[in-house]
């Protein structure tokens, strides 16, 4: 009787081995669909390109949550919600956000101060969407409807004449 | 010719059968509203950009007289329903807003109610070629007076673009409460038939179809008998059943013509433009009288009113005006709604004026009780009586739980907001306010969708562009470097001194405000 | 003036799930006295017994869950729950049988899921069901119909709260002389000994074609059910779906072999069948909403209460039909969504 019980347990644990291992083999090595998986990851990140998860930009930060360099809590932007998303996407564990207490967000806007511009073009050297337009030594201005919130220009202007405001 | 109405009708899902509580309010003749002290006249009575005023505070106008002029492909001119002189162009509580200011020309009336002279004098309307009908038609300011306040004359000209068979006009107003369009009928029956005309002549259509609800029975009769003064056959009158919403646009183009519009589409897709019986009227009143849209049939009516009636009354003038001449509150007025009992707005003032959209105020005596909301039974009632055969309780489900995707997959952009499905709950779920802010929420979802999208796609470009920078300066320095190894004694003096000039800053011509 | 502001529409529906439940147990009523007439007073306490503690199940898991007892009893729903659990006993039941029943129903299938609204499975059926397997001895310990047998005893009130209350019977009677097979367990047995049909009939406890005493109270169920339609409660989808779904097998299989199979007239009157197409496949949580999606829904229920009776091993099919079909459900209103208007027929959902 034990012999059966045992030849039975030895059955099922020894499919169910297999299918595992199948099945993990096939999810991590062939390919996913027409989409790529940066381009599915990229897709659900927020977008703000504010380098705030320690890449320069989201494609990037995208590309090594994908190599596994990178943990899938590094957006504050994105908030939990992005977590999860990604945590299902990809199958790994949704952690608590890295830096919760950011405040960074797609409804802030960066407004420039017009007198005190100096016309330096570092803010408009670093913004990731190239939502600031002016010519060298002269006023900048940011287009509002293209300004992600980034807060990037805010920490480069010299003369810290950039502010955020909720606008929207 | 026989102007019996025909009963061939299409099919109508779901709706209602609702008390019409409008014996009240058409018990009398229409009541003229005199003219106030002052008018309020809001810039945007429309939907699309709000008008832009063409007078100037202090500046004496007259009534008819273009105040604010249509802004853009999709707007509408507003004009001064009596003469008087602009006292202020400011934010005013407006019933669009439930109650919020919103920019408003006041006017303060003298009492002469002047009538400008219209620069360009009344020809018969088959004198002119459809097209410059068209445009005269905008210039009146007319709007879709059933409620919606689309500008008129885009409303025809998007028509025009498309093959159409039938102009149905639409007198079936079937909301509860409203009578403005049956008294409008009962009274001024040959204006809105003319109007019709004028419709038909300016879009070049051959058949008109009127649609009456089965109960308004003396509208019924007032408007054959003129139409077979008029001896008209091209018009053709249609009773409708008393259900509701077969007022609809879409429901009465289904129930008439028994074609359904597309989702997101429009009448016209199916051959049919739908006009209010009201807007005709105003059509041939600016046409053929050259008065502008300046006045309109409200009904005011509910339990919270001594006298309930119907009133012409001049846009501009408060509720709060109208009314006191209708002989006041009674002491059970306890709230104020804007149009029908189902998709009214209630405002929280009584200072909001009349404009082109209101056709119904109603005073209630006693606001629906606070929320006393109970768990979705899923007895499916709401599904029974849906005009657009949603699934109100699964929209339900899916609004809670924010499935942007579900909502849109179970149609949740098709409903008309018609308030049927919270009558039958018997869990007291309020149904239509929760699609309302998930429409809103869909929308704003989309919006922020939209601005990653474009984030994204601006973020690519920069990096595209830094790389391509980046490639022409290596490709530069190359260049450079073999110039710099292969150059002569000139050469090199010619480059170092291009670099000197590089490196002075260019001169200031232009004085910035810090100088 | 200024004034309140509120939502459209404006206006309070007429209806309340209090009202609904209230007329569902009125048009229990007409079938809850032909009970008792034909089978004691067994079933009134059986009712008061389910009642209470549906009652103390709903008010406890209420306070649990932090929130007013009287939000949920107020519905009436546990009434309901309470009066489906009664009619689904025998009526010589112990008390801690219904107790179990009615607190399972109550505390684990309606509000371990949610609460009214968000349970998967019908409270009653699921109740019952667990009653059923878990105490076969007394679930099975039916009684005959009031039918003037010599030498028969009907129990009187006292007699029946004596059981019921301290499960014991009368010194002068045992378990053997009190109990009878119903009609369903009689044609299960009967064909299982290769019985005829005439000689099942024969018996007086089978009546005219659905048994004795199930017929007259399949008849007031119907008369309730028909209340229910007409006050537009419930709508025809289901009953008409149930009913169908039992008479189209075994209408067939009765024409192919009569020898073999029951009548269909025996199958809708016998047992829970009636009861089952107004009443409970008609649960509006866990029956299916689209029309299309109830006729389905209704005609599987149907199937399967035939196909339990006649080929599984319990005499009635009703409970696990329904809580079957309940676990289908989700899918069911899935693939049978209406057509919008304005949207193609076959359109990429």
């Amino acid at each position: 009787m034990w012999i059966s019980i045992l030849i039975a347990v030895a059955t099922v644990t020894g499919i169910a081995l297999a299918s595992g291992l199948l099945l993990g083999f096939a999810s991590r090595r062939l390919p996913s669909g027409s989409e790529s998986l940066v381009d599915q990851v990229n897709d659900v990140l927020p977008q703000l390109q504010c380098a705030k998860c320690g890449y320069p930009g989201c494609r990037p930060y995208a590309a090594a949550i994908v190599n596994e360099d990178a943990a899938i809590n590094l957006c504050p932007p994105g908030g939990d919600e992005t977590v999860r998303r990604l945590a299902s996407l990809l199958d790994r564990e949704p952690l608590p956000l890295a830096d919760a207490a950011s405040t960074v967000s797609m409804s802030s806007l960066a407004v420039i101060d017009e007198p005190l511009c100096i016309g330096c073009g570092w803010c408009r050297e670093v913004c990731p969407v190239d939502a600031i337009i002016g010519a060298h030594h002269y006023m900048h201005t940011v287009i509002a409807r293209e300004c992600t919130g980034c807060e990037l220009c805010v920490t480069r202007c010299p003369v810290d004449c950039i502010q955020l405001v909720t606008a929207r | 010719m026989s102007v019996a109405p025909t009963y061939d009708l299409g099919k109508l899902n779901g709706g209602l059968r609702l008390p019409g509580e409008k014996e009240k309010s058409t018990a009398r003749s229409i009541q003229v509203v005199p003219v106030p002290h002052q008018l309020v006249l809001p810039l945007t009575q429309h939907s699309g950009n709000p008008a832009q005023p063409v007078i100037g505070i202090g500046e004496k106008v007259l009534k008819g007289q273009l105040i604010a002029d249509a802004d853009g492909a999709l707007s509408a001119p507003v004009h001064a329903s009596s003469s008087g002189k602009v006292v202020a162009i400011e934010p005013w509580p407006v019933s669009r807003r439930y109650g919020e200011a919103a920019p408003c020309v006041i006017i303060e009336c003298d009492g002469r109610d002047e009538a400008f002279e219209p620069v360009e004098p009344i020809v018969p309307y088959d004198s002119l070629p459809p097209d410059s009908l068209l445009q005269k038609i905008l210039q009146g300011g007319i709007v879709g007076l059933g409620g919606a306040v689309f500008p008129t004359a885009q409303k025809l000209m998007q028509a025009n673009t498309q093959p159409l068979e039938l102009l149905l006009l639409n007198g079936v107003e079937c909301e509860p409460f409203i009578s403005c369009d049956d008294m409008l009928m009962r009274e001024q029956a040959s204006e809105v038939l003319k109007g019709a005309q004028i419709l038909m002549y300016a879009l070049g259509l051959g058949k008109c179809y009127l649609a009456i609800e089965s109960d308004k029975s003396d509208a019924l009769h007032r408007i054959a008998a003129v139409l077979a003064e008029l001896n008209d056959e091209r018009i053709v009158l249609k009773l409708v059943p008393t259900i509701y919403p077969s007022g609809g646009e879409d429901q009465l183009v289904q129930l008439i013509t028994n074609r359904e519009v597309p989702s997101g589409g429009l009448p016209t897709d199916v051959g049919c433009l739908v006009q209010n019986v009201g807007t005709a009227a105003a059509v041939y009143r600016w046409i053929c009288q050259g008065e502008p849209l300046i006045s309109r049939v409200t009904t005011l009516t509910g339990d919270g009113v001594t006298t309930p009636m119907n009133v012409l009354v001049r846009l501009g003038t408060t509720v709060a005006d109208v009314v006191a001449f209708a002989g006041g509150y009674n002491d059970r007025a306890k709230q104020l709604v804007i149009g029908g009992q189902m998709m009214g707005k209630s405002v929280t003032t009584d200072s909001v004026p009349v404009v082109k959209a209101t056709n119904c105020i109603l005073v209630m005596s006693r606001p629906a009780p606070p929320l006393d909301e109970r768990p979705c039974i899923r007895c499916g009632e709401c599904a029974v009586v849906c005009p657009v055969v949603l699934q109100p309780q699964e929209l339900y489900w899916f609004a809670c739980a924010d499935d942007e995707v579900k909502l849109r997959q179970h149609g949740l952009t098709d409903c008309i907001e018609c308030g049927c499905c919270d009558l039958v709950c018997p869990s007291h779920i309020a149904l239509t306010a929760s699609f309302r802010q998930a429409k809103a929420r869909i929308h704003e979802l989309a919006d922020e969708k939209a601005r990653a999208e474009r984030a994204r796609r601006r973020f690519e470009a920069r990096t595209m562009r830094k790389e391509i920078d980046e490639q022409k300066r290596e490709v530069e320095l190359a260049e450079q470097k073999r110039a710099a190894v292969t150059a002569g004694p000139k050469e090199i003096q010619d480059m170092v001194e291009r670099a000197r000039l590089r490196k002075r800053p260019p001169e200031r011509t232009k004085k910035g405000p810090e100088d | 003036m200024e004034f309140e502001r509120r939502e459209a529409p404006y206006g309070r529906p007429p209806t309340s799930v209090g009202a609904v439940m209230l007329q569902v147990l009125f048009a229990l009523v007409p079938a809850a006295l032909a009970y008792v007439w034909f089978f004691g007073f067994g079933f009134i306490l059986n009712l008061l017994v389910a009642a209470i503690f549906c009652a103390a199940g709903e008010a406890f898991m209420m306070q649990l869950r932090s929130r007013p007892p009287e939000a949920a009893l107020s519905d009436l729903t546990a009434m309901v729950t309470a009066a489906l659990i009664a009619f689904s006993l025998p009526a010589l039941c112990p008390w801690w049988v219904t107790a179990t029943a009615s607190l399972f129903a109550i505390v684990v299938a309606k509000h371990l899921y949610g609460g009214m609204g968000y349970n998967i499975f019908n409270p009653a059926m699921a109740g019952y069901v667990v009653a059923l397997v878990a105490f076969p001895a007394y679930m099975n310990f039916w009684t005959a119909p009031r039918i003037g047998d010599i030498d028969y005893h009907f129990l009187d009130l006292y007699e029946t709260a004596r059981y019921t209350f301290s499960g014991a019977l009368p010194d002068y009677l045992d378990f053997d002389a009190v109990s009878r097979a119903t009609p369903l367990d009689t044609v299960k047995s009967g064909l299982q000994n290769m019985l005829t049909f005439d000689e099942m009939y024969s018996n007086p406890l089978m009546g005219d074609f659905g048994g004795r005493g199930w017929e007259w109270i399949g008849n007031f169920t119907a008369i309730g059910g028909a209340w229910l339609l007409l006050r537009k409660i419930i709508r025809w989808q289901i009953p008409v779906a149930v009913l169908s779904g039992v008479l189209l097998p075994s209408g067939i299989l009765y024409f192919l072999d009569t020898g073999v199979h029951a009548s269909p007239g025996f199958h809708l009157f016998s047992g829970g069948t009636i009861l089952c197409a107004f009443f409970i496949a008609t649960d509006p949580v866990t029956a299916a909403t689209s029309p299309r999606g109830r006729l389905v829904y209704g005609f599987c229920i149907g199937l399967l209460i035939y196909a339990i009776r006649r080929w599984g091993s319990y005499a009635d099919g009703v409970a696990f039909a329904v809580l079957l079909m309940n676990m289908a459900r989700p899918a069911i209103d899935y693939l049978t969504r209406p057509r919008i208007v304005g949207h193609a027929k076959n359109e990429a959902r």
